[in-house]
């Protein structure tokens, strides 16, 4: 591994990069080690091993050698100030930046020992297994039905309409969706509240019974009622699912994850049990972000 | 204080100016409106003004005496008699009967009143009905087009009567009697083309323009709905692609006339179809629309939220079901609106039918993609080139026609618009 080091102060200065407001308390020559990550960034037993990632903008490096593991059935959340590469990393992990034809991604990434940037590999079939919620609710502008059952529809999850039925019960029912919609499962999901929009987009990600899910800041667009209501969901479905989410609110990671990850500049800096990171953090950035000098 | 007042002051000043600013911005847009709104109108009463009496036709109604004797004729059934016959003169005798003072002598001034065609229609009529023969029946016919002409324009210094001042007193008598009329004119709705302008009618015309359009719609929509779809989707971003984007665009831009040279060396020349039918006017209508098609639906495609994109495949649709469960459906609205007017200009195109021939005369109402045909606008600028100024009412009541339908087709893209226009 060539480790380069570099420094904030250079880093600032990179076009793509979201400008961090130093203070004076914090001296701008904080070393960041490419590659070095304090805490626990690995685990005895991962779903997700992830290797010396590196993400490419272009010529913009937006990820830089990051190597971390998430655990089966565990719940973690990344957190880091505005541009600092953790919505670009949990992207890497369906395959989400497929899509972008500027972004090449570098570095070993495995689900369950299977490479996942391997050209072989079945983008479908992963995204079948690996699910995502955004951070805007997306349904579409179909049926509440329809917004369920399209998954298990296209990968064929389900033969009967009574199955079909049964799943699209059961999902909302996990989103703790199903009492409020129930009678109107025909009407057309943007007539949604955007809590509701949200749960209906987590009720059809786990409809097609995936092993992850991946969600990106899933409650920026909420008020404070819906959050709580999704944030009770994301601690159920951890009993049976590996959530992985990326947040801004210190306070919802806090809450509803086993670890967290700060990200800094594309750097992942820290990883820990959340109540460690947030009590007493390892790393300077970490503790100068958590005590909200900056972010 | 002082130093607020004054401030608030500054702003008072500053609004009424601003306002200022504003109402006379607003003046300008509601006179660009009133300017073209004048326009559309002057076209609109110019147009109905001259063409609305294209909407009538005057007839002549007389019992006619259906005597064998005078028309050569004992046996309607036979073909061979029936090409002999005279059915003129039993047209003549009825119309000098119902004019008191015309005598014998003047049968050649009276016979001017009548169609050309009326005694054709004589003769379908006995035809049809063989028993009428040696009877008088009650039958109504065509004027001459000058009865006509004087009938709806005889104080119009813009049109020249051709009726002597005899002929006048007859028709301004007959008239009052109620012999001759006017009425709707059928005849303008149920028959193609014709030398005689009181004959003449666009129902060849539509007949040619919808089978034109049936083609353009049938090859340009799918093809142009197909291309933007794997522009926009699959198609690699790259020079080559850049350079197909440039031409569509530039083909867009493209006189119409040009297309009408391609279709008559390629479809007509080279691969040596008809001329003057409805396919060959379709495939050059295809061309003309295809860019417009093409760029109106990449547009509908671009203005699908990435959202949806990215929640269908984050559930794992391929690029595939992407694009046929959700891009396709919600553009669809986009694509169609596109399309419809693309259509409506294809309808009113005129150029480049005229190079591969369906500019010719053509009197039967087509019946098939590839029978001999002309098109609305085309008919129009017939008619409108004709020096009998009959032909120019005719000509207006067939712009008026056109115009019906473009307005239809565009009223039926913004309705489309509104109805399937789903909000996300």
């Amino acid at each position: 591994m060539n480790s380069v080091n570099t420094t904030i102060a250079s880093e600032v200065s990179q076009p793509d990069e979201v400008a961090v407001p130093v203070q004076e308390s914090k001296p701008a020559e904080t070393v960041i080690e490419e590659g070095k990550t304090v805490g626990k960034p690995f685990s005895d037993d991962p779903k997700f091993k992830l290797r010396d990632v590196d993400v490419f903008y272009g010529d913009t490096r937006a990820i830089k050698q990051i190597s971390l593991d998430i655990g089966r059935n565990e719940v973690i959340a990344f957190i880091g100030p505005s541009g600092c590469g953790k919505s670009t990393f949990l992207r890497c992990l369906n395959r989400m930046n497929d899509s972008i034809d500027i972004c090449r991604v570098k570095g070993s990434l495995h689900l369950d020992d299977h490479d996942i940037y391997d050209p072989k590999r079945d983008v479908v079939e992963l995204r079948a297994r690996v699910g995502m919620v955004f951070q805007k609710p997306n349904p579409f502008p179909k049926s509440i039905y329809d917004n369920v059952a399209y998954g298990p529809r296209i990968h064929g999850l389900a033969n009967r309409k009574s199955d079909l039925d049964e799943i699209v019960e059961n999902s909302l029912r996990k989103a703790g969706l199903w009492e409020e919609v129930k009678d109107r499962l025909d009407a057309n999901a943007t007539g949604m509240s955007g809590g509701q929009q949200q749960r209906l987009c987590i009720a059809r990600a786990i409809a097609v019974s995936p092993e992850v899910v991946l969600m990106d800041e899933p409650c920026s667009a909420l008020d404070p009622i819906a959050t709580a209501k999704v944030e009770e969901l994301i601690a159920e479905l951890s009993e049976s699912y590996t959530i992985v989410i990326v947040t801004h609110s210190m306070q919802q990671a806090a809450r509803v994850s086993h670890r967290t990850a700060y990200f800094h500049l594309g750097h992942l800096v820290e990883v820990n049990e959340t109540n460690k990171v947030f009590t007493s953090p390892e790393h300077e950035l970490t503790e100068s972000y958590i005590t909200g000098r900056f972010g | 204080m002082t130093d607020q007042r004054s401030q608030a002051e500054i702003v008072r000043q500053s609004l009424k100016r601003r306002y200022r600013k504003e109402r006379r911005f607003r003046a300008y847009g509601v006179l660009a409106i009133a300017i073209a709104l004048g326009a559309l109108l002057t076209l609109f009463t110019d147009i109905i003004g001259k063409g609305y009496t294209g909407f009538m036709k005057t007839t002549i109604t007389m019992d006619v005496q259906l005597d064998g004797e005078m028309m050569y004729l004992d046996d309607p059934t036979d073909e061979r008699q029936i090409k002999m016959a005279d059915f003129v003169e039993p047209l003549i005798q009825a119309l000098i009967k119902e004019i008191p003072g015309a005598t014998e002598e003047q049968r050649n001034q009276v016979r001017e009143l009548i169609n050309p065609y009326a005694s054709v229609a004589l003769r379908d009529a006995l035809k049809a009905n063989p028993e009428w023969l040696g009877t008088t029946q009650t039958m109504t016919f065509l004027s001459h087009t000058d009865v006509d002409v004087y009938v709806k324009h005889a104080g119009d210094a813009a049109y020249s009567i051709k009726l002597n001042d005899q002929q006048k007193a007859w028709v301004d008598e007959l008239q009052e009697r109620g012999v001759i009329e006017t009425s709707f004119n059928d005849v303008f709705f149920s028959g193609g083309d014709s030398r005689d302008p009181s004959k003449a009618g666009i129902l060849g015309a539509i007949v040619g323009s919808l089978l034109t359009m049936f083609v353009t719609l049938i090859l340009s929509f799918p093809i142009g709905v197909a291309a933007a779809i794997y522009l926009e989707e699959f198609a690699p971003q790259n020079k080559f692609t850049d350079f197909i984007e440039v031409n569509i665009n530039n083909l867009a831009a493209v006189p119409s006339i040009i297309f009408g040279l391609l279709g008559l060396a390629v479809f007509i020349n080279l691969f040596g179809m008809p001329r003057s039918v409805p396919v060959v006017g379709g495939l050059v209508l295809t061309l003309m629309t295809l860019p417009t098609i093409i760029i109106s639906s990449r547009a509908a495609i671009k203005s699908v939220p990435p959202s949806i994109r990215e929640a269908a495949e984050g559930i794992g649709a391929s690029k595939m079901q992407v694009v046929l469960h959700h891009v396709l459906p919600l553009a669809m609205p986009g694509m169609l609106t596109g399309s419809i007017i693309g259509m409506a200009q294809a309808l009113g195109e005129t150029a480049p039918l005229l190079l591969i021939g369906m500019v010719a005369f053509i009197v039967d109402v087509p019946d098939g993609f590839f029978d001999s045909a002309t098109v609305l606008p085309v008919q129009v600028f017939l008619w409108a080139g004709s020096p009998e100024l009959a032909f120019i009412e005719r000509a207006s009541a067939a712009i008026m026609v056109l115009l019906t339908f473009l307005i239809s087709m565009n009223a039926l893209a913004i309705w489309m618009r509104k109805r399937l226009e789903r909000r996300w």
